[in-house]
């Protein structure tokens, strides 16, 4: 473990709980060189999460750190991000806890373009609970609640946090670790609601189970199957079928929510004071 | 020092008003029918005071943006009815393993499901006690006039600022939206209570250290520069995860301790004329204003009949209760339900006097005839 990594650690409450394999470690080291990158003050930044595999790695961060219930995350740090707006916070979510139980907050948190940064642990599968299909799991693909593959169509997370008001939205792989970095780098310096998916793998539930092999065969799956957003452009639905398209889909500024509430404090004080 | 003011108020303006008082910085609300002026006046007086209000996605976001808000250092309540209260369920369950002080507000309607909106009930008792899952401490206060509505909403504040606990404030439709004239009392004739901050520096913090008698936490606001952790998980003093049944058992029994062994300290009630009462009313809320206009109706015609009135309603007022039955021979119990707080009577009455009930459910209130015509019979 790099040095860097290890001084934002809480190496005491080690070893975690992530299984041998499990991509979420590699997300959490993006995470931490993102933040050092930028110079941010551990004690300014606040980590939250819900609950799920990803949602534990907060617990070995050292920075303010919050595990809420099972999809909330957002709200949590919606009334944080609220009440200090000084601070940088950061929601750590998996796919089940960001994409179905937590769905709606992740819409209105978007919407309102409030300074929180969002990474998504896409590992594609509830790992916590051993092995049932998410919301991002991909269509016939097996989970112990979809023995004969999977029914459901699958979330774009990415379409659908541009289409609901993020102010950036990428996505990478723990294979693109240098991207990752990159991206993580430029959502936590916006202002705005920043958005970054990450495709996690899961051996010991999802490549096993589908037949995908060790974690080394995910990665490298990974690395087949990713074409840039800009590469993507040129190809059609049918060509897309299957890849993962990764970079960075949106970069605009739009006001804060928390800005803008700001103001809304000076002109009710103001009106108040009888000017 | 300004003196106190006479104004004519609404009980969910009281609730309003007296929470900014107590020191309210931040509202975090969904509308629901009959809580929703209290959001209404927040949204407009929050931000004259400096106070932040949101309104949220969902009654769930409500609750959880209240706890991240608590735990970021301001003080923090949500309000709702019947169907949001449910909602809000699990996360008060988390304000309570998490110790975050917070006070929901929950205007009772007539249930189950959405049942009638504008029509006062007292269906939610149980509820308010027992709505989150496992174990866990709670207090439930319920006043019966706008005036009283003022009192406790300060009292909410302070007993979940000393405490470190989610209060519910029980209102009920009739109260909520009844207008009277009250003397709102000058600033600094009442007590504010603030949660304990940390006196060790940063890295000898540990956010549950506790004791079975010094049982409260200090409390650091995320941001302060204690860098702590916080978990709904079974944690120990250091707040992270633990699978020690030692450590478990400590955790969970000091949590609801903290609220039974000051239960006599948080048993708010109104007595009238208990001392030689035969039959004693226990009536809260809306219907504790008819329960006492029928005992003073009752005595008026020469009945010796008394009135308990919990303000607290969890946990009952359980010392008072006993000695305001010593020499009852009948307990009757006037509630807009079919049926709740009266199972808390018999168990505390056990056997000593007959308990009785007088149960309305159709939206409208219990008069004074009623309970009259009960205790005539009883």
């Amino acid at each position: 473990m790099s040095e860097l990594v290890k001084s934002h650690l809480r190496v005491n409450h080690m070893p975690h709980i992530l299984c041998p394999g499990c991509g979420h470690g590699i997300i959490m080291g993006a995470v931490i060189r993102a933040l050092d990158r930028l110079e941010i003050d551990p004690d300014k930044t606040m980590i939250v999460s819900g609950i799920g595999c990803s949602s534990r790695v907060p617990g070995y961060m050292d920075y303010n750190t919050l595990h809420t219930t099972h999809g909330r995350a957002l709200a949590f740090a919606t009334g944080i991000k609220l009440a200090r707006p000084e601070l940088k916070v950061i929601v750590l979510a998996g796919d089940g806890d960001i994409a179905a139980i937590g769905g709606n907050h992740l819409i209105h948190a978007a919407r309102r373009n409030i300074g929180i940064s969002t990474v998504v642990f896409n590992n594609s599968i509830y790992g916590m609970t051993s092995g049932q299909y998410s919301p991002l799991t991909p269509k016939a693909a097996l989970a112990t609640t979809a023995p004969y593959g999977n029914v459901d169509r699958s979330f774009d997370l990415c379409h659908l946090a541009q289409g609901a008001g993020a102010t950036y939205v990428a996505r990478s792989t723990t294979y693109h670790i240098h991207l990752l970095i990159d991206l993580l780098t430029k959502a936590f310096s916006k202002n705005g609601f920043s958005f970054v998916e990450v495709f996690s793998q899961c051996p010991t539930y999802y490549g096993r189970r589908n037949r995908i092999g060790s974690a080394v065969d995910m990665m490298k799956d990974y690395k087949e199957r990713a074409i840039t957003v800009e590469a993507a452009r040129k190809l059609s639905p049918a060509e897309l079928e299957g890849k993962i398209v990764i970079g960075e889909f949106l970069d605009i500024e739009l006001p804060e929510y928390t800005a803008e509430y700001q103001k809304v404090v000076e002109r009710a004080m103001a009106k108040k004071a009888g000017r | 020092m300004s003196s106190s003011r006479a104004v004519l108020m609404q009980g969910n303006e009281a609730c309003a008003e007296a929470a900014l008082a107590a020191g309210l910085k931040f509202f975090a609300g969904y509308p629901i029918t009959p809580s929703s002026e209290i959001a209404e006046i927040l949204a407009e007086r929050l931000p004259q005071e400096g106070g932040k209000f949101i309104q949220m996605e969902d009654e769930i976001a409500s609750m959880a943006a209240v706890i991240g808000a608590s735990l970021a250092g301001l003080k923090a309540m949500t309000a709702t009815s019947g169907p949001g209260f449910s909602l809000k369920q699990e996360n008060i369950g988390y304000a309570a393993m998490a110790e975050v002080p917070c006070v929901i507000v929950d205007s009772q309607r007539v249930g189950p499901s959405t049942g009638m909106p504008t029509s006062p009930a007292q269906g939610d008792v149980m509820q308010a006690r027992w709505g989150t899952h496992g174990d866990h401490p709670i207090v439930v206060l319920s006043p019966a006039s706008v005036r009283e509505t003022y009192e406790l909403t300060i009292e909410a504040f302070n007993i979940a600022e000393a405490l470190r606990i989610p209060v519910i404030l029980l209102l009920d439709e009739v109260v909520s939206h009844m207008r009277e004239r009250i003397e709102i009392p000058a600033p600094g004739s009442y007590q504010i209570i603030n949660r304990k901050k940390p006196e060790v520096p940063p890295r000898d913090y540990l956010p549950y250290q506790a004791t079975e008698e010094d049982d409260v936490p200090a409390m650091a606001a995320f941001g302060d520069g204690y860098r702590f952790h916080v978990t709904g998980l079974v944690h120990d003093a250091t707040g992270f995860p633990t699978e020690d049944r030692r450590e478990a058992r400590f955790l969970l029994h000091r949590l609801v301790n903290k609220v039974q062994r000051r239960r006599d300290q948080l048993a708010y009630f109104q007595t009238e004329t208990v001392e030689d009462a035969e039959v004693v009313v226990v009536a809260f809320g809306s219907v504790g204003r008819s329960a006492l206009r029928a005992v003073r109706q009752a005595r008026a015609a020469g009945m010796k009949v008394g009135l308990f009135r919990p303000k607290t309603i969890w946990p009952f007022p359980e010392k008072a209760f006993r000695a305001a039955i010593a020499r009852a021979r009948a307990v009757l119990v006037a509630e807009m339900n079919l049926g709740q707080l009266i199972l808390e009577v018999e168990r505390l009455v056990a056997g000593r006097a007959t308990v009785h009930g007088l149960h309305r459910l159709d939206g409208d209130l219990i008069t004074p005839q009623e309970i009259l015509k009960r205790i005539e019979e009883v």
